[in-house]
């Protein structure tokens, strides 16, 4: 016997539990809580829009023209003031997050299915094909999108799907990227072997046995790219290209407000920080994921 | 060498080819362009044909395609239809106020990355290194053309300390500069910082700590000599998007460049312009990535595979 050492075994007594405090602090530090209670508020507020926000998006009080927050102690029903024909800004905020979040969903979905489905069948069948998307995928980074977006609105005109349309376009190469080297790394493995040799196809290979294992690899890219595609489409509906007028839009109410900064400088303020906070929760819980799911991804902190 | 080098020059010619055609394609969706040169209707079904093989609208599609691509190689851009002038004379007055604007930013990125980096990673876990930490994720989540608006609030609304628009001495670069360059300068701290804590923990400056060599010549000596290569690297990419985002950025300065060219040609229909500063752009944007890519390749063997 050479294990007759006992180790002293741990006192079972008094605090079989840690302390709610230091319970709570673990939390934080396991989980990235604020973030994810501040994006979840804002989503909840984007979704339920029509049900808490205090005045209709599009209709404004020329009473109200340039009414300063309430928020600050100014003497107005508006909490985030109203812009320059006397809109409520936080009930433009609300949908205007709604159209972001609408937006960002739907680009990822599109981008990441087809970026998913090339990525698969290149790194499944190799050769001619995988050189053929790849060398896609290299020149669709070299394109600015932005400008894309810019040309399209002028020879067809700013639609929505027009805006997911051209946002996938510059995103769909990234996942194709990601999950052709997962797969080339799949690919190889004892248990796909296995299937293909008890005479399953490439199709039931590819989506029972390959795709569950990029999957996580697909959501940390498209958690991390979701905040890029809020921030492009806030950019495009800036320069006037985005979702058209009437409906709201985050970058529409920043540029508007830029004209009117002297005097009313909440207009334009208020969207970008509702932007900035969406897109900073993301960011935590993209770097949370990540770490959590692909720690090959993960960077020396 | 070779294959890498066939890759990127592949990638790029399919870039350029799909840029072309995109501008092609959506030139054909606007109209037969014979209506922008008839005005009056009523002329001849024969004059109306004439113009037609003139401008190489009888040939097929694909072979239409190759002489606009034989055009844009002479330079032949077009003619702005508001200025009646050639576009490539216009959008070459342009050019110089983006390239500035996008070299002032791409100045300010590796003045302010770098520095912070490097003391981030020397102060890790301390209060510059959050401090650094917190600027780079908000350079990166904060919309640049917001910065902007709120630079214009504070310093030239409220302080009136520099100016908000326009383009002129060199004060007219500063509020511009750090509105396009925060992101790269927030994506170059990360990476140097990255690469600074690696070196920093590495046997070579554990060996020189050990050799009795001072604090100041350990980081800037071993450890940021031997980090510099990704960031530096990482640097050339972004000048590519530092050229793109100037289109937004000068929309809020009303800066005189290639951006709010475009902008105002979206704004009056004036697609040859916009069309012209979309070629110059990418080509730029192309170019840019692809000399950085082919350095990277000389400089770091390992790329090459």
């Amino acid at each position: 016997m050479t294990d007759s050492v006992t180790l002293p075994r741990e006192e079972p007594a008094v605090t079989l539990r840690p302390p709610l405090r230091s319970r709570v602090g673990r939390i934080f530090r396991t989980y990235p809580v604020v973030s994810i209670v501040v994006l979840g508020l804002l989503v909840l507020m984007a979704i339920a829009a029509p049900l808490i926000a205090p005045y209709p998006p599009t209709f404004g009080a020329l009473l109200d023209r340039h009414a300063a927050p309430s928020l600050f102690g100014a003497d107005s029903t508006h909490l985030l003031g109203a812009d320059n024909v006397g809109r409520d800004v936080l009930s433009r905020i609300m949908y205007g997050a709604r159209v972001s979040l609408m937006v960002a969903a739907g680009t990822i979905l599109i981008a990441g299915t087809l970026g998913t489905f090339l990525g698969l069948i290149s790194g499944w069948y190799g050769g001619w094909i995988d050189e053929a998307i790849m060398r896609l995928v290299d020149a669709m980074n070299a394109i600015p999108v932005i400008l894309i977006a810019l040309v399209l609105a002028v020879a067809i005109g700013p639609s929505f799907y027009m805006l997911l349309g051209v946002l996938a376009l510059g995103q769909w190469p990234l996942f194709a990227r990601q999950v052709r080297a997962e797969t080339l790394s799949l690919r190889s493995r004892d248990y796909v072997h296995l299937a293909h040799v008890a005479g399953a196809s490439t199709g039931r290979i590819l989506w029972r046995h390959i795709v569950p294992g990029v999957f996580s690899t697909i959501l940390v890219v498209a958690t991390n790219q979701v905040g890029t595609v809020i921030l492009a489409e806030a950019g495009l509906s800036f320069l006037g290209v985005g979702v058209p007028p009437p409906t709201p839009s985050l970058g529409g109410m920043i540029s508007e407000g830029r004209l009117y900064l002297f005097e009313a400088w909440w207009i334009s303020a208020f969207p970008g920080i509702a932007i900035a906070l969406i897109v900073l929760s993301l960011v935590f819980i993209g770097d949370w994921l990540r770490d959590r799911l692909d720690p090959t991804l993960r960077q020396l902190e | 060498m070779l294959v890498f080098l066939r890759k990127r020059l592949i990638a790029a010619g399919i870039a350029v080819l799909l840029v072309t055609l995109i501008i092609f394609v959506l030139a054909r969706i606007q109209g037969d362009p014979r209506t922008l040169y008839l005005v009056d209707n009523n002329v001849s079904q024969e004059m109306y044909d004439a113009l037609g093989r003139e401008l190489g609208l009888d040939k097929p599609i694909v072979v239409q395609y190759v002489l606009f691509l034989g055009r844009l190689v002479r330079g032949d851009l077009g003619i702005s239809i508001h200025e009646h002038r050639p576009v490539l004379d216009i959008v070459l007055e342009r050019l110089p106020n983006t390239l500035q604007l996008a070299g002032a930013a791409f100045v300010l990125s590796l003045l302010v990355g770098v520095p912070m980096g490097v003391l981030s990673a020397v102060q890790r876990g301390r209060i510059w290194d959050l401090v650094g930490r917190m600027f780079a994720v908000l350079g990166h989540s904060l919309p640049s053309f917001w910065v902007g608006i709120m630079l214009i609030f504070v310093f030239a609304v409220k302080l009136r300390w520099l100016p908000a628009f326009g383009h002129g001495g060199p004060s007219h670069f500063i509020l511009p500069a750090i509105a396009l360059g925060w992101a790269s300068a927030g994506a170059q701290m990360r990476l140097v910082r990255s690469a600074m804590l690696e070196t920093l923990g590495s046997q070579y400056v554990i060996l020189a700590r050990a050799k009795g060599v001072g604090h100041a010549r350990v980081i800037f000596h071993h450890a940021l000599r031997n980090a510099l290569l990704a960031p530096l690297t990482f640097a050339g990419l972004t000048i590519g998007g530092l050229i793109t985002g100037a289109i937004i950025t000068e929309t809020v300065f009303a800066w005189p460049g290639l951006g709010t060219l475009a902008i105002n040609s979206v704004a009056s229909s004036d697609y040859a312009v916009l069309q012209g500063t979309m070629v110059i752009i990418t080509l730029f944007y192309i170019g840019s990535s692809l000399c950085v890519d082919l350095i990277y390749g000389l400089v770091d063997p390992r790329i090459r595979l």
